[in-house]
């Protein structure tokens, strides 16, 4: 018996020795990425460009992408769970921001720890900027490639703002402009002129296209210039006052997209409707949700969509003194920390960030891509938008308990925009949740 | 039974015993050990879970920390215990949802059903009861999301109904969402009782009924004193287990997802969010470890209850 086993695990040994491209490889790709669906231009760069060529120069590779139509929350759920029991893609999109949680939870590896020296000399790095690379690092560490960053701003619709009366080329420099603007709308008849996402179900989108959208504009972070969370303050107070005059006083925004477990895909569907007339939002918005056939697609959108910058409540009381903010993010792919065959993993990683590949992505959708060797399209919208806001931009936190604290931001968003909650019992409830969560030492009270 | 070798004669009178008890044992081993893996051992592990801080992510998902009763102490804090989202009130909302849904909704509704389905024809019986249990035996994903496109606001079943015969429409998933999902596990869950009372009122002899009929009592007067008393065991019976598996039940996540603003947020629902949407698997454990304790004086009345009635019978 036991030597008939070694005779077949030589024969085994031997055989795989001279004829190792019989032995294909399989990897699999997950993205929150589906053709006709949501990030479809992902989808088809990936099934149509990159994963053809790659399998062409590597016949031993066989790669599956599996279009994942979830929400993002549900991806990192799964990821999660996926990432600790060694299950899971090989190869995976991913949100930066989440890197630091994963990392310590272990569900992550650093590239050098997991690939070695062929990380270290990728090419690929001397076209990639340090501040772009930390979007996908953790200290000191990078655990994947970024395929790109973002802006936020307010998108417009210029045919309601025409029928209300208000300028083509508005730009306000205020929250109050904002308010204004909202309420001649409504008097026009558009049903919920603005969006600013608040609650649960809309995830991170909450946190960073709403909440940090305004609560920049008080001139404060989620955490101050020592990193420590800021749990009650007067900025935090300003920006659910701002929440409570939107959705409950005064019914400028849809309160139910807020709510309703698919609020976030409601709120886009009354943008193209013509029942939201602002709306604060990533260039994502743009480049990917209403993009001609995508389902959010403007009619006219050449004409009918326009974008301004997102004011501070006051001129000059934004973050850092600025007049104007916004923040950015920025997502990439990692690779999974139990992946069976790292080496090929890191090839087809690496293959599908080539500058070729990357290049080849503008013709699906032109956007601010990570390699410099890649040009910005010639496409006014992203010229202008990138000229103009990435000076302003600011990142969110690189620490491991963010993506905690932002779903207790988005929970506090969510019983003011509801009615449930004053904005200062909101805020209290916050504050006992958030020193729960990194503990009081590492939290500031500004009131 | 026994473990030393019985005498031949005495072996012949236990006619019971199919195998040695030795063979029994062997038999018994691989289901002693897949319970042991997949119920008894998860069992002490989460106990254990809920006295650490461990995490999915984060720092404490591979150091976690041995932090005591905080995790049962925070649960039930009383600075934020009633609070929509926390544990208090979730537990409050479990309990006016299996009194209005298991014991008023599906266990009446149930009892209804099966008392006016004993006079009908038999072709009406039979049409009844197919539909009654289709509710019960369809799959939950397929129901829940046939609920949600019923109830939707803006292209629901319901409100094209209503306006049909002039109604106004309502928003009934984000107006009344407590009594949205009252009324889906009324609906869902009536069946068992029906079938469980159909076939106690089966087991009544017809005399008793024929005899009442002579009498000239009324189908009330009937149901009250001949039906009611006669079924009391099933009744309890039924009352227990519905209570149970409303206590537990996830369904109707599908329908809300818990909101809008935690206000269907179920201890079921509260412990998935808590472990596998925060990802703090320690304060998860620990609503698991508290839901066991409900369940188990559950059981413990339903089979103190059983022990009772067995010697009667």
């Amino acid at each position: 018996m036991m030597n008939r086993m070694r005779a077949l695990a030589l024969g085994v040994l031997g055989m795989t020795s001279i004829a190792v491209p019989a032995f294909a490889v399989d990897l699999d790709v997950t993205c929150r990425c589906v053709i006709g669906g949501v990030n479809s231009a992902t989808a088809q760069w990936l099934e149509e460009k990159v994963i053809p060529a790659f399998e062409a120069a590597n016949p031993d590779i066989n790669v599956t992408l599996n279009q994942f139509g979830g929400e993002d929350a549900q991806l990192t759920q799964q990821l999660a769970l996926d990432f600790s029991t060694g299950a899971g893609p090989d190869i995976t999109a991913f949100d930066g921001f989440l890197i630091p949680a994963f990392a310590e939870g272990g569900q992550l590896k650093s590239l050098d720890d997991l690939i070695g020296d062929d990380y270290a000399n990728w090419e690929g790095w001397n076209h990639i900027s340090p501040g772009i690379r930390s979007i996908m690092s953790y200290d000191g560490k990078t655990y994947g490639i970024g395929l790109g960053t973002d802006v936020r701003m307010i998108f417009t619709r210029k045919d309601l703002f025409e029928k209300a009366g208000l300028a083509a080329d508005w730009q306000p420099s205020s929250w109050a402009d904002v308010l204004d603007a909202a309420r001649k709308l409504k008097e026009a008849g558009v049903e919920a002129p603005l969006q600013l996402n608040a609650g649960v179900a809309m995830g991170e989108a909450t946190t960073m296209q709403g909440y940090w959208m305004a609560l920049l504009g008080t001139g404060e972070g989620v955490t101050d210039e020592n990193g420590k969370y800021i749990v009650s303050s007067q900025g935090v107070l300003d920006t659910l006052n701002l929440y409570k005059t939107i959705y409950v006083d005064e019914g400028l925004g849809d309160q139910r997209a807020q709510l309703l477990a698919d609020g976030r895909n409601r709120s886009f569907a009354n943008f193209r409707d013509g029942k939201t007339a602002m709306l604060v939002e990533g260039d994502w918005f743009y480049r990917s949700v209403t993009a001609p056939g995508a389902e959010f697609a403007v009619e006219n959108r050449d004409t009918v969509m326009g974008w301004t910058k997102m004011p501070a409540q006051e001129p000059g009381k934004g973050i850092r003194g600025q007049d104007f903010v916004s923040i950015s993010g920025g997502t990439g792919f990692v690779i999974n920390p139990n992946t069976d065959a790292p080496a090929e993993a890191w090839k087809f990683l690496s293959f599908m960030m080539s500058q070729e590949q990357m290049t080849a992505f503008q013709e699906f959708q032109p956007g601010i891509r990570s390699r410099s060797d890649v040009p910005i399209p010639n496409n006014p919208f992203l010229t202008e938008t990138s000229q103009t806001l990435l000076p302003l931009t600011t990142a969110r936190p690189n620490d491991p308990n963010y993506n905690a604290v932002s779903s207790e931001i988005q929970r506090m968003t969510e019983a003011v925009v509801s009615g449930e909650l004053s904005p200062e019992e909101a805020m209290a409830q916050y504050r006992t949740a958030v020193i729960g969560i990194v503990g009081e030492e590492n939290t500031v009270s500004l009131l | 039974m026994t473990t030393d070798p019985a005498p031949a004669p005495q072996r012949k009178k236990r006619n019971f015993a199919l195998l040695s008890s030795r063979a029994g044992a062997a038999f018994l081993t691989p289901a002693g050990i897949l319970v042991s893996v997949f119920v008894i051992f998860p069992f002490f592990w989460v106990i254990f879970v809920s006295f650490t801080n461990r995490t999915l992510i984060g720092r404490t998902a591979l150091n976690p920390e041995f932090v005591g009763f905080a995790n049962y102490l925070a649960l039930f804090d009383p600075a934020t215990f009633f609070q929509r989202g926390q544990f208090g009130f979730s537990l409050i909302l479990t309990t006016q949802f299996v009194l209005a849904s298991a014991l008023i909704g599906q266990a009446l509704l149930g009892l209804l059903l099966a008392w006016l389905i004993q006079t009908v024809p038999p072709t009406i019986k039979r049409i009844t009861e197919t539909f009654v249990i289709a509710a019960w035996i369809l799959p939950e994903v397929v129901i829940g999301f046939a609920w949600f496109a019923f109830l939707d606001r803006d292209q629901g079943t319901l409100n094209m109904l209503l306006e049909s015969v002039g109604l106004p429409p309502g928003d009934f998933l984000l107006d009344q969402p407590f009594w949205v999902i009252v009324v889906f596990n009324t609906w869902r869950g009536a069946a068992f009782s029906m079938m469980l009372f159909n076939s106690a009122f089966s087991s009544i002899p017809p005399s008793y009924f024929q005899a009442a009929d002579v009498a000239g009592a009324s189908s009330w007067q009937k149901f009250r004193d001949i039906g009611l008393p006669l079924i009391r065991g099933h009744i309890v019976t039924d009352l227990i287990l519905i209570t149970m598996w409303t206590f537990n039940t996830f369904t109707p996540f599908l329908l809300t997802n818990g909101g809008p603003s935690y206000r269907t947020e179920l201890v079921s629902i509260y412990n998935y969010r808590v472990a596998f949407q925060d990802f703090q698997f320690g304060k998860g454990a620990a609503v698991g470890v508290i839901m066991m304790l409900i369940n188990l004086a559950f059981a413990l009345v339903y089979l103190s209850l059983g022990r009772k009635k067995a010697p009667k019978s």
